[in-house]
């Protein structure tokens, strides 16, 4: 079976333009370095990493958002890494985004019936307004919305209920792969739960994949089958979920497991933390070596020297180190 | 929403002030008690009818010439509401225009047109337009015109710095991963968010225009007597400040009541327009009617 997304050696890297002296002087900073997974259908894949980690980028570069630097995107076994115009457009109704703000990432001008029923609009895909108001209707009821919501504005509605709506809108197409950008992290605890469970029912449903970009480790764990870690750009280890949380084999997923905090505060203090807490690489600096070797405790010359190659040490499980645990 | 208007009574004077503006200008021939370009040697610079020696035939006085203030008044709206109104409208949409291909193409695009605008800002305005009508020839259309030229670049600063940060802004970027095309982002995500501040610059220029205008009259290049206009009658009543104040006073309150109401009536606009703001100033009157409804 051809998975629905398959990022092979994928690389990203920013222009910077440092305006300090008397001419403009740009350099490439890389973002994201040669990351590779796959995603089948109806899997979720956990994206996990701290700020700066390339998390987001990865996402951005999928949608076609971001200009890739090397290494191929296929979508459904279709290369997509320089799709554009008409055939982009295409795959837009393929790949939806559900984005991390409520609150901004709805157009506080337009009504929910507009703003759900925009991607039916813009692709063409309901033939008259009584089929788009009936399918509108449709999504509102399938995220769990009020009926009467569609005339309404975003502000009349709570962060859980607009991320409801941005939801209804990324389904509105049927897509095959949803990039979820830290889609519950805005939200209140209370409603976090409900709003994961939603997007697992709707999985359910409708077999799609989704791409789950997250730092929240609990939620991560809730929702994916299979969790990928991102530190400095580069993928440390992946592995089906509970191999990484139960047997972590990279120090730099065992130093997330254990910031993660116990609710036993006698147990907490016990706890050993694994990794000295240190400031997130500096990106701009060519390192030959593993990006995370500054904040390892396992760290030899060798590290130092060349990277590790991300390896599969056991049935599904990839790490990139050398001294795995 | 008309009731919403009745509700909001700023919104509501300013409505009022607007209608009578531009009935009066329609109605010019029939409400007009004189003939705006009738000229009196012996009526020279009456006062207005209520002070001594004032002449119950001219109501608000008349000026050097004889004729009746009142009457050039009113058929001065026609000229000064035509010119203000059209030379904000053309003006705004170029601009408008021009700033949303500006901010939203950016790069290349965005450098060149944007260099067009320092170009035509630090050129002399005034130079300019009497370039121009001194050549094409004045007419109201010419003064349209010229005045659209000369005032388009503040839109497409404004809209240029605007749509730049709002095309990062999350409900963009969802619209642009959804499928919209540019003329829709632009049309139905940019757009609308820029209408207050569009509706704030559009009638402060209107001022602007009213008075730009009055000043090419005065040369000799806009309206061209026996036609008239507002800015025409202050800039001819100027030399009489000390001796006929009614003549600068008069017409300087018929402008003056024409931005008051189209400032009050654009804050009811501009509430109106935004759904957050219209729901907190109408909400609550909104609800109790609903509830009073049921409650029949």
């Amino acid at each position: 079976m051809t998975p629905t997304l398959a990022v092979e050696d994928l690389s990203v890297d920013y222009t910077v333009t440092d305006r300090g002296g008397l001419w403009p002087r740009r350099r490439q900073v890389p973002a994201l370095r040669r990351i590779g997974f796959e995603i089948e259908p109806g899997e979720t894949l956990g994206l996990v990493g701290e700020s700066g980690s390339g998390k987001t980028t990865a996402g951005r570069a999928i949608l076609r958002r971001v200009e890739t630097s090397g290494g191929r995107i296929l979508f459904r076994g279709t290369d997509i890494t320089h799709a554009s115009g008409p055939a982009l457009r295409r795959l837009r109704a393929e790949m939806q985004l559900i984005l991390q703000d409520p609150f901004t990432s709805l157009n506080p001008r337009m009504r929910i019936a507009d703003i759900v029923g925009e991607p039916l609009l813009v692709h063409r895909r309901a033939a008259s307004r009584a089929e788009m108001r009936d399918r509108v209707a449709a999504l509102l009821e399938k995220v769990g919305l009020p009926a009467d919501s569609g005339a309404r504005f975003p502000h009349a509605f709570s962060g859980g209920q607009l991320q409801r709506v941005g939801i209804a809108r990324a389904l509105a197409l049927r897509p095959g792969l949803v990039v979820a950008d830290e889609p519950v992290s805005a939200l209140d605890v209370s409603v976090r739960a409900q709003v994961v469970n939603l997007m697992q029912d709707i999985q359910r449903q409708e077999g799609l994949s989704y791409l789950f970009i997250a730092h929240d480790l609990a939620v991560v764990r809730h929702i994916s089958h299979r969790v990928a870690i991102l530190y400095g750009g580069c993928m440390m280890e992946i592995a089906g979920r509970d191999a990484i949380y139960d047997n972590p084999r990279h120090p730099y997923t065992e130093a997330l497991l254990s910031a993660v905090p116990v609710p036993d505060p006698p147990a907490q203090r016990l706890r050993r933390r694994s990794a000295p807490p240190a400031a997130a690489p500096d990106m701009a600096q060519p390192n030959a070596g593993c990006v995370y070797a500054a904040r390892c405790p396992r760290a030899t010359g060798h590290c130092r020297a060349e990277a590790p190659p991300l390896a599969e040490i056991a049935p599904g499980h990839r790490v990139a180190c050398w001294h795995p645990l | 929403m008309a009731a919403e208007l009745g509700e909001d009574v700023p919104g509501l004077i300013g409505l009022l002030l607007l209608l009578g503006v531009v009935g009066m200008a329609l109605l010019a021939p029939w409400i007009a008690p004189h003939d705006p370009a009738a000229q009196s040697v012996l009526a020279r610079l009456a006062p207005p009818a209520w002070l001594a020696r004032g002449d119950p035939a001219h109501l608000l006085g008349t000026d050097a010439l004889g004729r009746d203030v009142l009457s050039r008044i009113i058929w001065g709206a026609r000229a000064t509401l035509l010119v203000g109104v059209a030379v904000v409208l053309l003006s705004g949409s170029f601009g408008v225009l021009v700033g949303l291909v500006a901010g939203y193409a950016g790069g290349r695009t965005d450098a060149v047109l944007m260099r067009l605008v320092d170009i035509q800002v630090s050129f002399p305005g005034v130079l300019l337009i009497l370039l121009i009508v001194s050549v094409v020839g004045p007419s109201l259309l010419t003064i349209v015109v010229v005045l659209a030229i000369t005032n388009w670049m503040i839109y497409a600063r404004l809209v240029r710095g605007t749509v730049l940060s709002l095309r990062s802004a999350p409900y963009v970027e969802a619209a642009e991963i959804v499928g919209c095309g540019p003329v829709r982002i632009l049309w139905r995500h940019i757009l609308p968010n820029l209408v207050s501040p569009l509706l704030t610059v559009a009638i402060l220029e209107f001022t602007n225009v009213v008075l730009a205008e009055a000043a090419i009259s005065f040369l000799g290049l806009g309206v061209q007597p026996p036609a008239t206009s507002w800015g025409l009658d202050v800039a001819s009543g100027r030399d009489y400040v000390f001796v006929a104040w009614w003549l600068v006073t008069f017409p300087g309150l018929a402008i003056a009541v024409t931005v008051l109401g189209v400032n009050l009536f654009a804050g009811w606009l501009r509430v109106t327009t935004d759904p957050r703001e219209r729901e907190k100033r109408f909400g609550w009157s909104r609800a109790a009617r609903a509830l009073a409804g049921r409650a029949q």
